[in-house]
C-alpha cells in the first residue's frame, strides 16, 4: 500500500514540475533552448555562416512532431516490452517457486 | 543541447569528432562484450537505450519560459557503467541528426561528447559519490540522472562559448550567455529526470533483482525469511 502511495506521489511530482510553468506563464512561447542558442550565435557572431546544411529536414512542423513522436514511441515501446518481460518473469518464478517447493514440515 | 548543423567552425567540428570517437568505439566494444558474456543483460541494455530514446524526444517547459529536453543517460551509466552510454547516446543523436534535422553530422562529435560522454561520466561520478558516502540506491540514481542531465547542458554551453567567444568579453562572457540559456532552464528538467529514474529503479529493484545484483548495483543479500534457492541442475531445464 505504502509502495503504491510513494509511486503515485513521485508521478504527481513529475507532472507538477512540468505543469507549474505552463500554469504560471501560459503566454510564454517556451522556445527550445537549442534554437535560442542558435539565435544567440547569429546575434553575437553575426559574421558566422553555417557551413553545412542538414542532410534531411522535415518539411513541416507536423512532419517533425510526427518523427519526434516516432522516436518517443520506439523508446517507450521497447521500455514497456522490457519491463513487461521482467515482470512476467518474476510472476512466473513466484508461481513456479510455490509449486516446486512444498512447505517443509517441521 | 543539440548544437545545430554547421554551427561549429570546421576546426571545432573535427576536433570534437576526434575527441568523441575513441569513447564511442570503446563504448561499442563494451556493449558487444556485455551482450556476449551476459546475454541476459540484453533486456536491460535495451531498457537503458530506450530510456534515452524516449526522454531526449520530449521537450518539456521550464520555469524560465523556454523548453528543453532531458537526456536519460544516467540510467545506463548506473547499470552498465558510462562507456556503454557513449554508444547508445550517439545512436540517439545520429537518429535525430539524420531524421529530425536536430543537431547535425558536423556537430555530432561535439554533441556526442556532451551527451554521451561527459553526461554519463558525471552522472556515474555523482552516483558513486552518493553510494560511497552511505547513500542508498535511489538517492544515488536520482543524483546520477540529474547530474548527467545538467553536466550535458553545461558542456554544450562551454563548447559553444569556445567556438563563438564574445567580441568584447571573450570566452567568459560568451560562456555566461550560453549558460544562462541552457543551465537554469535545465534545473527543473534535471530534477524531473531524477524522479523518473527513481520511478524506473523502483520497478527494476523488484523485477530485475538478479541482474542488478550481478551488475553490482544491489548487494547480494538473501532475504532472511527465505531459504536459499537451489541452483538448477545444468541441462535439467530443457
Amino acid at each position: 500500500m505504502r509502495r503504491h502511495l510513494v509511486t503515485a506521489l513521485l508521478v504527481l511530482a513529475v507532472i507538477a514540475l512540468f505543469a507549474t510553468p505552463l500554469l504560471l506563464d501560459g503566454a510564454s512561447e517556451y522556445a527550445g533552448t537549442d534554437s535560442q542558442a542558435t539565435a544567440l550565435i547569429e546575434e553575437s557572431d553575426a559574421g558566422y555562416e553555417p557551413w553545412f546544411e542538414s542532410v534531411f529536414s522535415p518539411g513541416s512542423s507536423e512532419i517533425e512532431s510526427g518523427l519526434f513522436a516516432l522516436q518517443a514511441a520506439l523508446g517507450g515501446g521497447v521500455l514497456g516490452y522490457v519491463l513487461g518481460r521482467l515482470k512476467g518473469r518474476r510472476t512466473a518464478e513466484q508461481t513456479a517457486g510455490k509449486a516446486l517447493t512444498p512447505p517443509t514440515t517441521p | 543541447m543539440h548544437i545545430a548543423e554547421g554551427f561549429l567552425p570546421p576546426a571545432h567540428a573535427i576536433g570534437w569528432t576526434i575527441a568523441a570517437a575513441p569513447f564511442v568505439v570503446h563504448g561499442a566494444r563494451a556493449v558487444v562484450k556485455e551482450v556476449r558474456e551476459n546475454p541476459e543483460s540484453t533486456l536491460l541494455l535495451g531498457a537503458a537505450g530506450a530510456f534515452t530514446f524516449v526522454l531526449s524526444a520530449i521537450k518539456l517547459p521550464s520555469i524560465t519560459g523556454s523548453s528543453s529536453h532531458p537526456t536519460g543517460t544516467g540510467l545506463g551509466a548506473v547499470l552498465f557503467r558510462p562507456p556503454v552510454m557513449a554508444l547508445l547516446g550517439t545512436v540517439v543523436l545520429l537518429f535525430q541528426a539524420l531524421l529530425l534535422a536536430h543537431g547535425g553530422l558536423t556537430t555530432l562529435g561535439a554533441n556526442a561528447f556532451s551527451m554521451a560522454v561527459v553526461g554519463p561520466w558525471a552522472g556515474y561520478a555523482a552516483y558513486r559519490l552518493v553510494r560511497r558516502s552511505g547513500g542508498g540506491l535511489l538517492p544515488g540514481v536520482f543524483a546520477a540522472m540529474a547530474v548527467a542531465d545538467l553536466a550535458t547542458y553545461v558542456t554544450t554551453a562551454l563548447q559553444l562559448a569556445w567556438a563563438h567567444p564574445d567580441a568584447a568579453s571573450g570566452f567568459a562572457g560568451a560562456a555566461a550567455k550560453f549558460l544562462s540559456v541552457f543551465a537554469f532552464t535545465q534545473v527543473p528538467l534535471a530534477i524531473g529526470e531524477g524522479l523518473l529514474g527513481v520511478l524506473l529503479f523502483r520497478v527494476l529493484v523488484v523485477s530485475a533483482r538478479p541482474e542488478l545484483e550481478r551488475l553490482g548495483v544491489l548487494r547480494r543479500t538473501p532475504e532472511p525469511d527465505q531459504a536459499p534457492v537451489p541452483e538448477p541442475t545444468p541441462g535439467a531445464e530443457r
